[in-house]
């Protein structure tokens, strides 16, 4: 799907979002007559330290004077791999945007991810994973590691890699994938209103607690990251 | 024995081993109060890796970290540490889930910090969508701790630096302490080459490695709260004095280090080169940075800047 129908479809009495150099901004009305902040990246761009400053100072604003849902919208490259982002400090300006994104919805602005293309590695922990609940749209296409790469580093073939990726979820690339490891929590249908499907998604938020361990065993994507975690927290509870 | 006798010798011992070198359990015993720590789902219970027999790779039992609680100075802590020579210290499922159970226990207990010693390449490739995730789990799961008044330090000097997710888990800590070997960055050098040219960054000169992404230069522009020597007493030092200094987390936190880092992008956006930096921060001798010895490193940055302790 492109943006623009997304975001006709899924805001129907009308949004500003603009798209400026692939960085999202804007809002947009929903059902409720509530207004939603959008921030997000689009046209597969990577996300370096000019695009997250932006993107967090929205959201920065929005918690100061706005009220309403937030929804990620994503097509993004992964980080901006480049000597100068590094040298700036990428990794506090992605950590800043993924804080201040947890922070908001904690703090009682729910955030929504909204994955329709692609997203890679730190853009994607900094966006789309911050969210308490991700959408896959049909198309999206994430990719924690491109098989090309993985190649390089494992030193196995690439047929060797789809051969085992059949058996597993785990490291190859795909929506589907990480439906079933409890990432992505639901998949939106583009033939009806999306506007209809986010008013149902709205409706029935659950708490800001990230249930996505407990998601990826019920769908038999992670069978251990569940089990583990509670097990330790449990122990540690034991040392009070 | 009295208590005196004990620590004495462990304190000489933490003074003479290298952090870098030193494995994460060597660390965690030297880094706490003697005897006191107590590990959580350690090796005996052979939790390994569900997922690296595919790859035929080796397992290690305790899946590469190390998690429990243990005494600093007197007072709980609790404390995870990652082995950088297994796997590169990358986050697998189990790996990460280790953590993410001490984080969410820390919140739920609100009084008691919690010490990351970050040794990471960032995601095994090998389970690239569990450890993406675990990642984004943990991030989670400091920011709530953090909320619940928690406080979590990063202590970053390992072999395997901290990079990928590990260098956006690093950001969201409460503050951080980093050696000059302890790299932060969330490209790798190797990556950088890979996709974009040598033009762009030559992954083998080393110099350039240290200068854009090492501690030294992460605590000139205010990455890092704390330059410590590498040194296991150093890193406790310095651990004792950011638990004494860290202040509380919430929207002035995030209003601040939106600034703070707004600040940073005008004044050194144009710049090419850390040195430029350097001297543009008002360092005398810019070029002589990398070969300054870590005390008068230390005096020179605390001269220099005086790091805002509420805007991390």
């Amino acid at each position: 799907m492109t943006l623009d129908r997304i975001l006709a479809s899924m805001f129907p009495d009308g949004h500003d979002v603009k798209n400026d150099g692939g960085v999202l901004l804007g809002s947009g009305t929903l059902r409720s007559g509530d207004r939603a902040l959008v921030i997000g990246v689009a046209d597969r761009t990577a996300l370096g330290v000019d695009e997250a400053i932006r993107l967090s100072s929205a959201v920065l604003g929005s918690i100061k004077n706005g009220s309403g849902p937030i929804l990620v919208v994503v097509d993004s490259d992964s980080q901006r791999m480049s000597k100068r982002d590094e040298l700036l400090g990428l990794n506090e300006f992605l950590a800043h945007l993924a804080k201040s994104l947890i922070h908001a919805d904690i703090e009682g602005r729910p955030t929504i991810g909204l994955l329709y293309g692609h997203s890679a590695a730190g853009a994607f922990l900094a966006t789309a994973l911050a969210t308490r609940v991700l959408v896959g749209l049909p198309g999206a296409d994430p990719a924690v590691m491109d098989l090309p790469s993985m190649s390089k580093v494992t030193k196995l073939p690439i047929e060797v890699l789809e051969q085992k990726a059949k058996s597993t979820p785990v490291f190859a690339p795909g929506l589907q994938n990480l439906v079933q490891l409890g990432a992505v929590h639901v998949t939106w249908d583009d033939k009806i209103s999306l506007a209809d499907q986010l008013e149902k998604l709205l409706r029935n938020m659950s708490d800001a607690r990230d249930r996505r361990d407990a998601l990826g065993k019920e769908r038999g994507g992670r069978m251990k990251a569940a089990d583990i975690a509670e097990r330790v927290r449990e122990l540690t509870m034991q040392t009070r | 024995m009295s208590v005196a006798d004990l620590e004495k010798p462990s304190v000489e011992r933490a003074r003479a081993t290298s952090f870098y070198e030193a494995s994460a359990r060597a660390r965690i015993r030297l880094l706490l109060d003697p005897g006191s720590f107590v590990e959580f789902i350690g090796p005996e219970q052979r939790e390994v890796s569900p997922h690296l027999k595919l790859f035929d790779l080796p397992e290690q039992f305790d899946d590469g970290i190390i998690v429990g609680h243990g005494q600093l100075a007197g007072s709980p802590v609790f404390i995870a540490a990652q082995e950088g020579r297994f796997m590169g210290g990358a986050f697998g499922e189990v790996h990460g889930a280790k953590l993410t159970g001490l984080l969410r226990a820390a919140k739920e207990m609100k009084s008691i910090p919690v010490l990351i010693l970050l040794d990471t390449g960032g995601v095994r490739l090998q389970e690239a969508n569990a450890g993406e995730l675990a990642i984004a789990e943990i991030m989670r799961a400091v920011i709530e701790a953090r909320t619940a008044g928690v406080k979590v330090i990063g202590l970053i000097g390992g072999r395997s630096g901290c990079y990928g997710g590990g260098g956006l888990i690093a950001g969201c800590c409460s503050a951080l302490a980093v050696s000059e070997q302890g790299r932060i960055a969330v490209s790798g050098p190797e990556v950088i080459e890979t996709n974009r040219g040598v033009e762009e960054f030559d992954s083998r000169d080393r110099a350039l490695v240290w200068r854009t992404m090492g501690g030294k230069h992460r605590r000139l522009i205010g990455g890092a709260e704390l330059f410590a020597d590498d040194t296991v007493q150093a890193f406790r030092e310095a651990a004792l004095e950011l638990l004494e200094t860290t202040s509380g987390f919430g929207i002035d936190t995030l209003n601040a280090e939106q600034s703070r880092l707004e600040d940073r992008l005008q004044r050194f956006g144009a710049c090419r080169d850390a040195v430029e930096i350097w001297a543009a921060e008002g360092v005398p001798d810019a070029a002589s940075v990398p070969a300054l010895p870590a005390d008068q490193f230390i005096e020179l940055a605390d001269k220099l800047r005086r790091i805002a302790r509420d805007a991390r």
